[in-house]
């Protein structure tokens, strides 16, 4: 460990508590939620729902995507959600056609907007899907990003 | 020992911290094959944890689709210029590190 | 002509969705393209590598325990803000011109007491996944803290004039199996090597844009890629012999680009495709 100075474990004493117990092994993960496995390995939007705790996603138009129609490089590609429904509980970013379809999910917290952003890697053209969670439902809106793949130069 | 993480908060109109995170990680997926044909292990942050004065104010999972060097926006209330902002991720082989940032 | 042809062939197999698509929808994808890149532009992750590089070069490190923080790099002693606008320049305690990158080695070896060998035998990190090396982190620093300043290369001392010469001697030097001058690709107009823009650097806004956005982040490779190896890259796929680190002939090629980059504002690491 070194200098950093904008950074290092400066934190309250109950931080550091959690951060030893966690590396003691006595609490695994419970400083965050729990990596939920199924709905990183389902293949579909239906079945990324269902491990989520849902039934099926309603389409609505009160979810704005943000990504390139095109995306130079499929390494990286900047997608963002927002949404304007009320009491939004999570947002979830999905790649259709990627291995699995799930790529990121956001718990949106009391005071948090409902306004997330991330990049994520796309192996080929295909729809990206926001499912957001609010008032206990889920909702779905979808935008196709194209990607020029790379493969070429250095 | 992984690299710090880079988190700028800032404060913009209408009360709502802006923030940003840079994440060093490789956010290897687990698919690709080194030169020798052997198959890369899956290596990749799957928590991160935010707090805004010890108030936990967002939570996230990565799966192995997220880009490498990962970069993470969000937006909360209630933040006023010197507060702390301290983001935390946990990765599949037991990587973490935590980072803190002062609005401005 | 032979060379002509080879450039067709490339042009086609790097092609991957523009020949899916006509012209008029090859103009709108060019835009398309534009708003990517701006999407990307506000979270770089060179600056991760910037940070890495501020602690390096304040840590003592070395045989002689020091830090980089007395190191000249033209400006004066410790005076790194704004220094990669006007470099490469000539330096009198070496007698002859250095880049960024050249003079930061230099530093490395004269302030910190690491040997040349040490230091050039592999200084960009290439495989995927590798973690970046030290002097791509320390010139990750250096330049980031040249951003917003105007390129601005001295011209007055003779071997300032001489490298600049030499550079753009080898910048239309024809050669290799295609019988290619970097002028081929980047002297012309409009040059298109898939979706890339090829600048061409006899065209000031061109040159600035180019010049001005090296070093940079490679989202292709997860990684920030210095000048130098942009250099050594552009050699190899001209299929010339392999160009040297912090060689006389790359340290040419730079003032060359960099004379033709005059008045640009400095604006990197940025982050590219
Ligand atoms: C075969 C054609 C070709 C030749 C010859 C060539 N380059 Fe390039 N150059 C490219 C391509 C293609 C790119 C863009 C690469 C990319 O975006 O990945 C490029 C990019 C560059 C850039 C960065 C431009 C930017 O805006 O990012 C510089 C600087 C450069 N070349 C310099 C040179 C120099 C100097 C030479 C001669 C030693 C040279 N090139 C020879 C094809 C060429």
């Amino acid at each position: 460990m070194n200098l950093q100075r904008r950074t290092t474990l400066k934190t309250g004493a109950s931080f550091a508590l959690i951060a030893a117990a966690v590396s003691a092994g006595v609490l695994p993960t419970s400083a965050f939620a729990q990596w939920n496995k199924n709905a990183f390995d389902a293949k579909t939007l239906n079945d990324v729902v269902k491990a989520m705790g849902g039934t099926t996603a309603e389409k609505s138009g009160d979810i704005a995507i943000t990504a390139p129609d095109i995306a130079e490089n499929g390494a990286v590609v900047p997608i963002a959600v927002a949404s304007k429904l009320a009491n939004v509980e999570s947002i979830a970013i999905l790649v259709e056609k990627n291995p699995n379809a799930l790529a990121a999910s956001f718990d949106i917290l009391a005071g948090t907007e409902a306004n997330v952003g991330t990049r994520v890697k796309m192996g080929q053209s295909s729809n990206v899907h926001a499912i957001v969670k609010a008032g206990g439902k889920y909702y779905v809106a979808t935008k196709e990003v194209k990607v020029t793949l790379g493969g070429c130069g250095g | 020992m992984s690299d710090p993480m880079r988190i700028r908060a800032q404060l913009k109109d209408g009360g709502i911290t802006e923030v940003r995170v840079l994440m060093a990680h490789v956010m290897e997926t687990g698919q690709r094959k080194d030169s020798a044909g052997a198959t890369v292990p899956a290596h990749h942050i799957q928590s991160i944890s935010a707090t805004h004065n010890g108030k936990a104010v967002l939570s996230a999972q990565f799966g192995p689709a997220v880009s490498q060097n990962p970069v993470m926006n969000f937006s909360f209330k209630g933040g006023a210029k010197g507060d702390k902002v301290t983001v935390s991720w946990t990765d599949n082989k037991g990587g973490k590190r935590t980072d803190e940032a002062t609005i401005s | 002509m032979k060379s002509r042809n080879w450039f067709a062939t490339i042009t086609a197999a790097c092609l991957s969705l523009p020949m899916a698509l006509n012209v008029v929808a090859q103009q709108d994808a060019q835009k398309e393209i534009e708003r990517y890149r701006q999407l990307l532009a506000d979270g770089n992750p060179a600056e991760l590598l910037e940070m890495r590089g501020e602690d390096l070069w304040k840590q003592k490190r070395g045989p002689k325990n020091a830090s980089l923080e007395a190191c000249d790099l033209g400006l004066g002693a410790g005076k790194i803000a704004n220094a990669n606008a006007v470099l490469p320049r000539y330096f009198a305690d070496v007698d002859r011109v250095m880049d960024l990158e050249s003079r930061i080695v230099h530093c490395q070896i004269t302030l910190q007491g690491f040997t040349r060998e040490e230091l050039t035998k592999r200084p960009h990190s290439l495989t995927v996944a590798e973690r970046q090396t030290d002097h791509e982190a320390l010139t990750a620093y250096a330049v980031g803290l040249s951003r917003g300043a105007a390129v601005n290369l001295p011209q007055a001392h003779p071997k300032e004039r001489e490298s600049f010469l030499r550079g753009e001697k080898m910048f239309f030097f024809k050669g290799g199996p295609y019988d290619f001058s970097c002028a081929t690709c980047h002297s012309v107009d409009g040059q298109r090597i898939r979706l890339q823009d090829l600048p061409n650097f006899q065209k000031p806004d061109n040159a600035q844009r180019a010049f001005t956005t090296w070093p940079a982040y490679r989202v292709s490779q997860g990684a920030m890629r210095t000048m130098q190896w942009r250099l050594y890259d552009c050699f190899r796929q001209q299929r010339f012999p392999e160009l040297a680190f912090l060689s006389q002939a790359s340290v040419d090629l730079i003032t060359y680009m960099g004379v033709k980059a005059k008045d640009g504002k400095m604006d990197s690491p940025a982050i590219k495709r």
